[in-house]
């Protein structure tokens, strides 16, 4: 839980932009991302946190900039190439296939295959591997399914389901964790749950980026927070040293540089 | 820490199941749960024949005429079974069926030349090619461009639907259109007359065992080979996540618009082989025939439980469903009364079937 993170940022963006037609949606964005720390990316609707979040996870190809993985320069033509380079994102809906069960979302297309002829040749599926594998992986994570281990995901609840895709994530990423509004339909309690997982991985050692609304869970979960506004930087702030005020004012434009602690970068 | 999202259950004892014993018991459940009313719809009926003509309806021969008869429609329900499952549907089918029939027997015919005993008295013997010993090759190379052709619609099928983005049902519907009406080109919409008859000999009314029909083999070939396919393996595991959520396949890593051309494919390919067993039965092959094709398999994918939304789907299921039309067929014309009912019967079943396989999605979904 350091502020002043020492060690090399697991991802660094600099100047991304993005363009649809007319729309830029990214309009320079600087993002850094530092292991064993929970980076919240705030903004207000139309802010161009999901882009961003995409062109991490490989689903947006930016127009300009320069993206650096462990200091070395990347360029994600698809979210393949973001998996390999060992980031995994969950995504606001989910991309959960609803009528497997949790066993087949968690390893859908990297599917354990069996030994001998049967799994190479014929590519069969080592079902019992997959479901041993998923109950460890849920038990680590303290997710208990119950009788919904062996049901088709559409069977659980909204928080169960969250609970599969973030498993699924978190047991594939090797580098960094992406969540884009995690705990958007969740309650009180199932908004704890989904916290701990995110806690479970920073002190694995990874970095987690997280898309964030709510600024009082914010300051609950973040170690940094990172500020966008009309597709650009606004700040960028380790958590201990800013306040709501500040992070809503840049959010919102207004108040402009109350607090500016030099590490924000404000282009008006 | 919390756990309240979850649901515990405190009375599950830690005592692990053998893995052989899950495995036993979700084969048996995949097989009989999922289907057993459809098991108890067929076994109503079969018994009903039975019991007021038994010793006709039993009898090895009419068996034999129910598996024959099933065995084409069976294959069209395989390939429509893993279409449905990726949320898509082939209306082509038949008119594939047909196509690949023709071009089977054109291609037959082309280089077997027609036979001598067809030709006219009048006419020179210079005119009349047939020489033997190019009949085994005229039968294999018509075969192997029958199952192209159908494969190669079936390519199409996948290819629009998947690199066009056009909505499964218009692609098929067009294609249904266009293989029906090329092969109509082709044959001027008559039988196509000269086929060598080794090719029924040696097919279509042979037996395997002495018991088994060949076309019924080849059927229980499939049906065996479809059910690893889809429930074993990868391409299985693949084609649910793609008719389940196609957007949540592509994140993982899933070339889901590759995989689609693979399952149109394959549907086409099966339209294909059901066009040869058909070539082969009757030595002959009319455009006119197998228009309803497209439905009796989608019908019977329907009632043997696979989903018409994606996702959902059994090959077992479907197998058993498409004994339902020609056993009502049978039996009815067995107890003189008027076959039309067949299609009422089976137009009823599916509606039914369908309307309880929404009821099982939405308790499943509100758990």
């Amino acid at each position: 839980m350091t502020t002043t993170p020492s060690s090399e940022p697991t991802v660094a963006l600099r100047g991304i932009r993005k363009s649809y037609g007319h729309v830029d949606a990214l309009r320079g964005v600087d993002l850094t991302v530092y292991p064993g720390q929970v980076t919240a990316l705030v903004g207000d609707n139309g802010a161009g946190k999901s882009t961003a979040v995409k062109v991490l996870a490989g689903a947006v190809v930016p127009d300009a900039g320069e993206m650096r993985i462990d200091g070395v320069p990347e360029r994600f033509a698809s979210p393949l190439d973001a998996r390999v380079s060992g980031i995994e994102t969950v995504y606001q809906d989910l991309a959960l296939a609803a009528d497997l069960d949790p066993a087949a979302n968690l390893f859908l297309g990297r599917e354990t295959l069996r030994g001998g002829p049967l799994g190479r040749w014929f590519r069969f599926l080592d079902f019992d591997a997959m479901e041993r594998e998923t109950e460890e992986r849920l038990r680590e994570l303290r997710i208990d399914l119950g009788r919904g281990s062996r049901r088709a995901v559409d069977a659980l609840s909204g928080g169960q389901r969250q609970a599969v895709a973030i498993a699924r994530a978190m047991s594939w990423s090797r580098k960094l964790l992406i969540l884009d509004e995690p705990t958007a339909a969740l309650g009180v309690q199932q908004t704890e749950v989904v916290f701990d997982l995110i806690r479970h991985v920073r002190d694995r050692g990874q970095a987690v980026l997280v898309i964030l609304h709510n600024i009082p869970q914010v300051f609950e979960i973040a170690d940094r927070i990172a500020v966008l506004r009309l597709g650009q930087t606004a700040g960028e702030f380790a958590t201990a040293d800013t306040s709501m005020g500040q992070v809503v004012g840049l959010m919102t434009g207004v108040q402009v540089g109350a607090h500016d602690n030099g590490e924000s970068r404000l282009e008006h | 820490m919390s756990t309240e999202v979850t649901e515990r259950a405190p009375e599950q004892p830690a005592a692990p199941e053998p893995a052989w014993h899950r495995r036993m018991a979700a084969a048996w459940a995949r097989v009989f749960e999922g289907n057993l009313w459809i098991i108890l719809i067929l076994g109503v009926i079969v018994c009903f024949f039975t019991i007021t003509s038994g010793t006709t309806f039993l009898a090895t021969g009419n068996a034999r005429n129910i598996a024959l008869d099933t065995s084409e429609v069976l294959l069209l329900t395989i390939g429509q079974t893993f279409v449905l499952i990726t949320a898509g549907v082939d209306l082509s089918v038949g008119s594939v069926l047909v196509f690949s029939g023709v071009v089977a027997a054109k291609v037959m015919v082309a280089i077997a030349g027609k036979p001598t005993t067809t030709g006219v008295v009048g006419e020179s013997a210079t005119t009349v090619v047939g020489p033997s010993g190019h009949v085994g090759l005229a039968i294999v190379a018509g075969l192997l461009a029958g199952l192209v052709a159908g494969t190669a619609w079936g390519v199409f099928n996948g290819w629009a639907v998947s690199r066009l983005k056009i909505p499964p049902l218009i692609v098929t519907l067009g294609t249904f259109g266009m293989a029906l009406g090329v092969a109509n080109l082709l044959t001027n919409g008559v039988a196509v007359p000269d086929v060598p008859t080794e090719l029924q000999s040696a097919v279509g009314s042979s037996d395997i065992a002495g018991a088994i029909p060949v076309p019924v083999a080849i059927a229980a070939f499939c049906v065996i080979v479809a059910f690893f396919l889809l429930h074993r393996s990868r391409f299985g595991r693949h084609t649910f996540a793609t008719g389940s959520n196609p957007e949540a396949a592509r994140r993982a890593g899933i070339d889901v618009s590759g995989h689609l051309v693979r399952v149109y494919a394959i549907s086409g390919f099966l339209a294909g082989l059901a066009g040869m067993i058909d070539l082969a039965r009757f030595d002959t092959i009319t455009p006119s025939t197998h228009t309803t094709d497209n439905l009796n398999s989608i019908a019977a994918a329907a009632i043997g439980g696979t989903s018409l939304f994606g996702g959902v789907g059994t090959i077992l299921g479907g197998v058993i469903a498409a004994f339902i039309p020609a056993v009502l067929q049978n039996g009815l014309v067995i107890e003189n009364i008027q076959p039309f009912w067949q299609q009422v019967l089976v137009g009823a079943i599916i509606i039914v079937a369908v309307y309880v396989d929404q009821w099982r999605r939405r308790r499943r979904s509100s758990k």
